[in-house]
């Protein structure tokens, strides 16, 4: 009895695993940040992360999305921007190198948009986001598209002397572009 | 003007990066634009009022003072206007005190953002050793040559020697 059980479990867990994990093209994918600096928008981007997800608008419950993002990886525009924020005041990358999204819920807004519910954890601090988005097929498979606001005090973002808004606003804008590939 | 931006631009860059070289940056862009506009004001007026003709002198110092008074006003453009494209280039907009966005001409281009900024720099010296050159001039003409011409330059001293 115990076996069969266990084997159910073993088929389930292969059935439940087969939905289709899209392989994501990371050369076309991107993730950008615009923050405001003086009032001045100006746009970076991480240069390395790794995306994996499930997505298929027929079947939103076994959607999802985990991502992670190589903090040093930072292009804020400036040699010396990069170098600043690896440290303690804005990411500390040493002790935390990684941000993570791991998504808990996948709902349709309408109109070929979405919300993607889940965790997003930078700095070892973790907050529930929404973040709506699009997608839509294109010629080399699926293209996710979407953008959020976030508040950068809440992940103890630019701290100290960084803490004023005047020079960098704690609003922080997030851009990203996810192409999944076909098979 | 131009003196405080250049001292500005010459103690900022070499700060760490603090929200307070951040608002210096903003400030002494806001200068250069200040700058550009307020040498397109002198370049009308030198049109409404031209400057009196150069007394006699030699030929060579006629061109000289001629060359050097034009270098001088191509580059009270031409550094503003390399800062502008420098910061296009590295991707930090210019937004005139932080309210009136000035477009960027160039897309982000650190390669080309590098040049513009040696580009800057190298300006800024030319127009120093101009300034340099236009200084020693005046004075030499002044204390050397005795004549009227440093009293043409300063629009309330009157020309103690008459000469027009």
């Amino acid at each position: 009895m115990k076996a069969v059980l266990w084997l159910c479990g073993l088929f389930w867990s292969v059935v439940a695993s087969s939905a289709p994990v899209t392989v994501v093209d990371h050369a076309k994918s991107e993730i950008k940040f615009v923050s405001k600096q003086m009032n001045v928008p100006v746009e970076g981007d991480f240069k390395k992360f790794q995306v994996q997800f499930v997505f298929d608008p027929d079947k939103l419950a076994s959607s999802k999305a985990s991502i992670n993002v190589e903090m040093a990886s930072i292009d804020t525009g400036s040699s010396e921007g990069d170098a600043e924020v690896q440290r303690k005041p804005w990411f500390n990358t040493k002790e935390h190198p990684r941000a993570t999204f791991q998504s808990s819920s996948v709902k349709a807004l309408g109109g070929g948009k979405y919300e993607v519910g889940g965790k997003l954890m930078i700095k070892g601090r973790s907050k529930d986001v929404a973040v709506p988005f699009t997608a839509r097929k294109v010629t080399d498979g699926t293209l996710l598209e979407g953008a959020f606001s976030m508040n950068r005090k809440d992940f103890g973002i630019g701290e100290g002397a960084w803490d004023d808004p005047e020079t960098v606003a704690y609003e922080v804008q997030i851009k990203f572009k996810f192409l999944g590939k076909s098979k | 003007m131009i003196l405080g931006s250049v001292a500005l631009g010459l103690y900022m860059v070499e700060l760490e990066l603090s929200p307070q070289k951040l608002k210096l940056f903003s400030w002494h862009k806001w200068a250069g634009v200040t700058i550009f506009m307020l040498a397109v004001i002198r370049v009308l007026w030198r049109f409404v009022s031209p400057p009196p003709p150069y007394p006699d002198m030699p030929a060579w110092q006629r061109m000289a003072a001629h060359a050097t008074h034009g270098a001088i006003y191509v580059l009270i453009f031409a550094i503003p206007l390399s800062g502008w494209l420098m910061s296009s280039a590295f991707g930090f907009q210019t937004v005139y005190f932080g309210v009136f966005p000035i477009p960027d001409l160039l897309a982000k281009n650190k390669e080309l953002a590098e040049s513009l900024k040696e580009l800057h720099e190298i300006l800024n010296i030319v127009l120093w050793l101009l300034l340099l050159a236009h200084v020693a001039a005046a004075l030499k003409h002044h204390y050397v040559d005795r004549d009227a011409v440093l009293y043409r330059m300063l629009p309330l001293a009157k020309d103690p020697t008459g000469a027009k």
